[in-house]
């Protein structure tokens, strides 16, 4: 491999944490609260508002159900509203962001299921307001959870990133599919793969290390 | 500190709860009235389902009562709305059967939730968490996480944490059922010595008669939906009504007859007679069988019996054989000197 090729490579490992790190953050800041709602606005529920709840499930089941491929494809007019452009890194975070978003919702309604519910009794007992309750109990209590669903999302994003070379994303994906295949360059190919496994595996271990640190939920402590 | 000792804290009038389902409804509970009095501990005991839990709930709102009234330390529960049920959870402490304790807080922090909640925390109430902590026998685990507790340690932070609002009430939701049996002392003494030293009303549920006899003032039999029989322990315990407070009662005051002789026992018939015993007072500690002996001349084996203290009174069962036909003069020599008698039937 050329040498005048290493910052080529170099760039389209920033494009791609760029696009991940851009859409993750705003898919969180989305997908956070619409996974809160979801996991507590059932008939009966903390917030119960099941009409609502039934139409924000099937919105996130559609985004959930389009192949990524065809999102980015599709929405070009509405990445253009947002974005200002349909071309470039810029625009690519656009259905990369609409991806995660729901995948997000869906773990965070998950993790925040699983709390106990005797937990929520008891933070009703004290006298908590919904919005308490939420915000003291089901979130810590879930965060764990969250955290390695958060874990999942980005490397299904770093995934999901390779595909808006469509759409002149760039990235690593796009940079494996110009040089490696198109111009047949296998050592370009190899170093785009090999950087991507390390970037999925470093995403992974920070994520456990992370969730490991906050979960106190087994006797793990040893030697107290 | 509490009111005269005669008042309700809590009361119950006429209260009913349905639970709506398919072909009409199910009544957990069915024109329940009942006095909880202040400063004392009243034990709810029932088999699962009598609808105890669902009583319990109502007190705090966790439930709402489908007709009835339930006043609690003078308010009415019943007609709150939400910001008035939750300024008076902050009066009512609850501690659970399954602790209900944050996992990804420590002991501190646990106990600090309710302050949270009601947005008080802060130096001041650091100071009373850490005396709560104290109170309860933690000081030493206060930065620990409840994965690391036992299980009676875990009940022990719960009830810290039921009381850091400073309540005025605490309800107990079956708090020894996951526990083994030392512990479950052990717990139930804390929850006397709060009764005594706080003054905190306690209303309990419970399906053990144990705890009632051990630190219950009061208590109320239920079965499907009812209170079947109510008043004070020693009362209930001395002299019960109905079959179902019998039935709570067999096991826990050495009423349990030996299976050789269970087995083999008739209502009628003419073999010896198996006759209960029931010592309540002073009578309890009387020489009553010596003199069955002395006095009568009828010969009387023990089979089962013990001396037990209720709310701080001597309390006792026998359980003997005797020939059949001195039974009537047994009886009425025991009943001349207070005691109560119970044929339970003959060995045939």
């Amino acid at each position: 491999m050329s040498a005048n090729l290493i910052p080529i490579l170099w760039e389209a490992t920033l494009q791609t944490i760029y696009m991940v790190v851009v859409s993750g953050l705003i898919g969180t800041v989305l997908g956070l609260p619409l996974g809160v709602f979801l996991a507590t606005s059932k008939r009966g529920e903390l917030l119960s508002a099941p009409a609502v709840n039934a139409a924000l499930g099937l919105v996130v089941n559609a985004l959930r159900s389009i192949p990524f491929i065809i999102l980015v494809v599709a929405i070009i007019p509405f990445t253009r509203m947002i974005a200002g452009t349909s071309i470039g890194t810029t625009a690519a975070i656009v259905p990369l962001t609409l991806a995660a978003a729901p995948f997000i919702a869906r773990i965070v309604e998950t993790a925040i299921r699983e709390v106990d519910g005797g937990l929520i009794e008891a933070a009703r007992a004290m006298g908590a307001t919904p919005g308490q309750i939420i915000s003291k109990v089901l979130l810590p209590e879930a965060l764990p959870g969250i955290v390695l669903g958060l874990t999942l999302a980005i490397v299904s994003l770093i995934g999901y990133s390779a595909m808006v070379g469509a759409v002149g994303g760039e990235g690593l994906g796009d940079l494996g599919i110009r040089y490696g295949y198109q111009r047949f360059m296998p050592d370009v190919m190899l170093a785009v793969v090999v950087i991507l496994i390390v970037l999925v595996q470093a995403v992974q271990s920070l994520g456990e290390w992370i969730a490991r640190r906050l979960d106190h939920r087994a006797a793990k402590d040893r030697g107290l | 500190m509490n009111s005269a000792p005669s008042q309700a804290a809590i009361t119950f009038r006429e209260v009913s709860k349905t639970w709506p389902q398919r072909g009409g409804a199910v009544a957990a509970l069915d024109r329940v009235s009942l006095d909880v009095q202040a400063g004392g501990i009243t034990g709810v005991i029932g088999r699962s389902g009598a609808g105890k839990s669902t009583l319990l709930r109502l007190v705090n709102g966790l439930e709402r009562a489908s007709a009835g009234r339930v006043e609690v330390l003078g308010r009415d529960v019943t007609a709150a709305s939400g910001r008035e049920l939750r300024a008076l959870r902050r009066d009512v402490g609850m501690i659970f059967q399954h602790f209900n304790l944050l996992a990804n807080r420590t002991v501190r922090g646990n106990v600090a939730l309710p302050l949270e909640i009601a947005g008080v925390a802060g130096p001041e109430t650091d100071r009373r968490v850490g005396r709560l902590i104290d109170l309860v026998g933690l000081g030493a685990l206060a930065d620990r996480y409840p994965a690391q507790l036992s299980g009676g340690q875990k009940q022990r932070v719960g009830i810290a944490r039921a009381l850091a609002t400073e309540p005025k009430v605490l309800l107990s939701d079956e708090a020894t059922s996951a526990l083994d049996p030392e512990t479950t002392q052990a717990v139930l003494a804390l929850l006397r010595d709060i009764n005594r030293e706080l003054g905190l009303t306690i209303l309990l549920i419970t399906h053990e008669m144990a705890v009632v006899r051990d630190i219950c003032h009061h208590v109320a039999v239920m079965e499907a939906g009812r209170i079947v029989e109510t008043g004070e322990t020693y009362d209930i315990f001395a002299n019960p009504q109905d079959p179902v407070t019998r039935s709570f009662l067999s096991g826990v005051t050495g009423t349990v007859l030996p299976g050789f002789i269970a087995r083999r026992i008739t209502p009628d018939g003419t073999g010896p007679a198996i006759l209960r015993i029931t010592f309540a007072g002073d009578s309890a500690t009387h020489p009553v069988l010596s003199r069955l002996g002395a006095e009568l001349g009828i010969d009387a084996s023990i089979l089962g019996g013990a001396i037990e203290e209720i709310d701080g009174r001597p309390f006792g069962n026998l359980t003997v054989q005797m020939p059949a036909e001195a039974l009537p003069r047994a009886q009425a020599y025991l009943h001349a000197h207070d005691l109560r008698t119970e044929v339970l039937g003959h060995v045939g």
